[in-house]
C-alpha cells in the first residue's frame, strides 16, 4: 500500500538520521544553540563536505533546519519536527496494531 | 493480519482503526468486559496494565495503572459513557494521580468501539480522539513497545547525552 510505504520511508529517514554518531552529535549541538556548517565542521575530523552531507540527512528527516545567512549556512534543531502530531499518531497507530495483535493471540487460545 | 485499515487525522488529533478477528462478537466483547482479559492486551509487555477497578456499566468507572520498565507507574481512568453489549462501547480516558483521581491534565481521549459480526468473524472499529497533542504524546510514551522505533522520549534521551568534544 502506498500510504504504508510513505510512512515506512519517513521512519527509515528518522532511523537513518540517528544511526550515525556524528549526526547524533550534530543534533545534540544544534538543539542547544545554532551553528554554521563550518562551525560544526570544526568539531569533527572530516571534510566540510562530509559534515554538510550529514546535515542534509538530518534536514531530510526534519530534525534540523538550515538557513542561508550571507555566505554561511546556519543549522538549528527543528523542535516541531520532533513533536509533530503526525509522527505521534504514527506511534499511536503502532500501539493499536500491537494491541490488535495481542487481542488476536488471546482469541486464538479459544 | 488483524488490522485491516487505519485512518489518521492530524488536524483533529484522531485515529480510526478497523480490525477483524477470527472469533464471534460475544467473544471479542469479553476482551473489553473482563478486566483480566483486558489487561492482557491493553499494555505492551514493557508497560503491562493493571485494572484495579472496572465498573463495566454506563456511567461506571475504571481505574488502571501501567508499570514501566523501571517500575514507574502511570495511572489512568476511564469513564464508560455508553455500553450496548455486545455491539458498542464508548469511554473517556484520562490521566490520574496515584489514588486514581483524575488530574485534569492534558485533556481527555474519547474512544468509541463498535463490533459487527461478519459471519463467524468480527469486525472491530475503534475511533480515538485526543484533546491535546501533549496528551497524545504521553499516551504514546506509555504504550510503546520497546525497540519498535525512536519514540519522542528516546530522542530526548539521546539529546540529553553530553556532546562529544
Amino acid at each position: 500500500m502506498v500510504v504504508d510505504q510513505l510512512r515506512e520511508s519517513e521512519r527509515d529517514r528518522l532511523f537513518q538520521a540517528f544511526a550515525d554518531s556524528t549526526r547524533r552529535d550534530i543534533v545534540r549541538r544544534v538543539t542547544v544553540g545554532e551553528y554554521t556548517v563550518s562551525g560544526l565542521a570544526a568539531f569533527y575530523s572530516m571534510s566540510f563536505a562530509a559534515v554538510q552531507k550529514h546535515v542534509a540527512v538530518l534536514e531530510r528527516a526534519s530534525l534540523v533546519t538550515k538557513e542561508k545567512r550571507g555566505r554561511e549556512q546556519v543549522v538549528r534543531g527543528n523542535h516541531e519536527g520532533l513533536q509533530e502530531a503526525r509522527r505521534l499518531l504514527d506511534e499511536y497507530e503502532k500501539i493499536w496494531r500491537q494491541r490488535a495483535a495481542r487481542m488476536a493471540d488471546i482469541l486464538a487460545e479459544g | 493480519m488483524a488490522v485491516i485499515s487505519m485512518d489518521k487525522n492530524p488536524e483533529a488529533l484522531s485515529l480510526t482503526l478497523v480490525a477483524e478477528f477470527d472469533a464471534g462478537v460475544e467473544r471479542v466483547w469479553q476482551l473489553w468486559e473482563d478486566p483480566r482479559q483486558l489487561e492482557r492486551w491493553w499494555g505492551p509487555p514493557t508497560w503491562p496494565a493493571t485494572f484495579h477497578r472496572h465498573d463495566f456499566v454506563p456511567g461506571g468507572r475504571a481505574n488502571y495503572y501501567m508499570t514501566g520498565p523501571e517500575g514507574e507507574k502511570a495511572h489512568g481512568w476511564w469513564e464508560f459513557t455508553a455500553i450496548e453489549a455486545p455491539r458498542e462501547l464508548q469511554f473517556d480516558d484520562g490521566f490520574a494521580d496515584s489514588d486514581g483521581n483524575p488530574t485534569g491534565d492534558l485533556g481527555v481521549t474519547h474512544a468509541t468501539v463498535t463490533l459487527e459480526p461478519l459471519g463467524e468473524r468480527t469486525r472491530m472499529t475503534i475511533h480515538s480522539a485526543f484533546e491535546s497533542e501533549e496528551q497524545l504524546e504521553k499516551m504514546v510514551a506509555m504504550g510503546m513497545e520497546e525497540g519498535m522505533t525512536l519514540a519522542a522520549g528516546q530522542i530526548d534521551g539521546i539529546l540529553a547525552e553530553p556532546a562529544n568534544i
